[in-house]
């Protein structure tokens, strides 16, 4: 089973129809993502990479191709059989955070794991850990709309993960934080990575993007590059980077 | 690291070893640590262009030490570098050149050379988040070493999505 790929998709299709003009959004992709690795998609906008991440989550349908998760077809399934895959293993982050308005932080984090058929008290304690790990323990009780945009996102995080999903997808997911929230929802991204996560990632930006293990970049619907992001040169011990160069 | 130097020696005389230690103080570990002996070479220069003069200071149980001054004309061209304006984003850009000239030779195509470069700017922009998140751990209260990783993060990240524009327009 560990060498089955949590994702597979072939020869992935997807064509808007807007008023009658048939536009094409991805153009036959072909993307592997093994157990544990971290993705990240770039490319510029319109060039498919919103569309593959929600075709890979079920939440744009294809228009030809496949789609296989841990092993199983999956771009063939009804509505309803999308629904109960994505309950049960795969965790969605978005930019704008759709958390549910009129549910606390902590009910926001326990409905997945509730509708996922975990115990309460199961779902209670998965909820506590993640609020803790997020340093977010104290705002369980709150609404989300008494949190900061870079606390509603780890908020989401935190129920994007509260399934233990087997696949973790995030469209954009600090496109709407400042720099110092963008970080926490790094660290937190970096940490359950190294925990064994298996992330991928739709991204502009390059920090979100640099921390992952492969980077897949998009245009015109299509891949035009997919490999590992190398290693650069340790810097000396002692010494300091590269940063500023001052001329002599 | 002239002007970094007469600077340094605008606020206070001092000896070479002060100097570099005062630029590590200062940048942190943003700043890659000077050789001394490039500190040296660049004061007998400065020396040798009348803007900084060198007075031996006799130790007890040791060689005599120099210490550094600056003089009036060092001050001058001080306040002339910290007057003019600074040298902004760069127009002639080697990857630049290379991508609009490499398919002439046959040598490489765009494509393949666009890849190699994001690659390449991702895994620095990784490094340059680690470098950051020591500096956070270590220096915290160093702001100027932040500021600097924080900056060369954004002209990064604007290389990036220059090098989008290029591969779009140039496909």
């Amino acid at each position: 089973m560990s060498d089955t790929p949590v994702v597979r998709v072939v020869n992935l299709v997807k064509i808007y129809q807007t008023g009658g003009l048939p536009v094409p959004a991805v153009r036959g992709v072909d993307l592997t993502v093994e157990a544990g690795e971290f993705v990240a998609v770039t490319g510029p906008s319109g060039s498919g990479k919103s569309t593959l991440i929600h075709m890979i989550g079920g939440l744009d349908t294809r228009t030809s191709g496949e789609i296989w998760l841990d092993g199983r077809r999956a771009d063939t399934l009804s509505e309803s059989g999308w629904a109960v895959l994505r309950r049960e293993q795969i965790g969605f982050v978005f930019q704008f955070f759709n958390l549910v308005g009129n549910m606390t932080v902590a009910d926001n984090v326990e409905l997945p794991a509730l509708l996922g058929g975990a115990s309460p008290r199961h779902a209670r304690e998965r909820r506590e850990y993640l609020l803790g790990e997020l340093g977010l323990a104290d705002r369980a009780d709150a609404a989300p709309a008494q949190l900061s945009g870079g606390e509603q996102q780890r908020v989401a995080l935190a129920r994007a993960l509260a399934n233990q999903p087997r696949l973790l997808l995030a469209d954009e997911p600090t496109g709407n934080l400042d720099s110092r929230n963008t970080r926490d929802v790094l660290r937190l991204l970096g940490r359950v990575h190294r925990q064994g996560q298996t992330i991928v990632l739709v991204t502009h930006d390059a920090r979100v993007a640099s921390m992952a293990d492969r980077v897949v970049s998009l245009l015109d619907g299509q891949i035009v590059d997919d490999g590992a992001i190398p290693r650069v040169r340790r810097r000396p011990p002692g010494g300091a980077g590269d940063v500023v160069e001052l001329r002599s | 690291m002239r002007q970094a130097l007469l600077a340094l020696l605008a606020k206070e005389p001092a000896h070479g070893y002060e100097l570099k230690q005062a630029l590590e103080t200062i940048f942190g570990i943003a700043y890659p640590s000077p050789n001394i002996g490039q500190i040296y070479v660049t004061l007998g220069r400065l020396e040798k262009d009348g803007y900084v003069r060198a007075v031996d200071v006799e130790q007890a149980n040791r060689p005599n030490k120099k210490v550094y001054y600056i003089t009036a004309a060092g001050r001058e061209a001080l306040e002339t570098w910290v007057d003019e304006p600074t040298e902004g984003p760069r127009v002639r850009d080697e990857f630049f050149m290379k991508l609009v000239l490499a398919p002439l030779t046959g040598l490489a195509d765009r494509m393949a050379l666009v890849n190699r470069q994001r690659r390449h700017y991702l895994s620095l922009m990784r490094d340059l988040a680690e470098l950051a998140e020591l500096a956070e751990r270590t220096d915290p209260a160093n702001r100027a070493a932040l500021l600097l990783i924080e900056g060369a993060m954004l002209h990064l990240q604007a290389d990036l999505d220059w090098l989008e524009r290029c591969q779009e327009e140039l496909q």
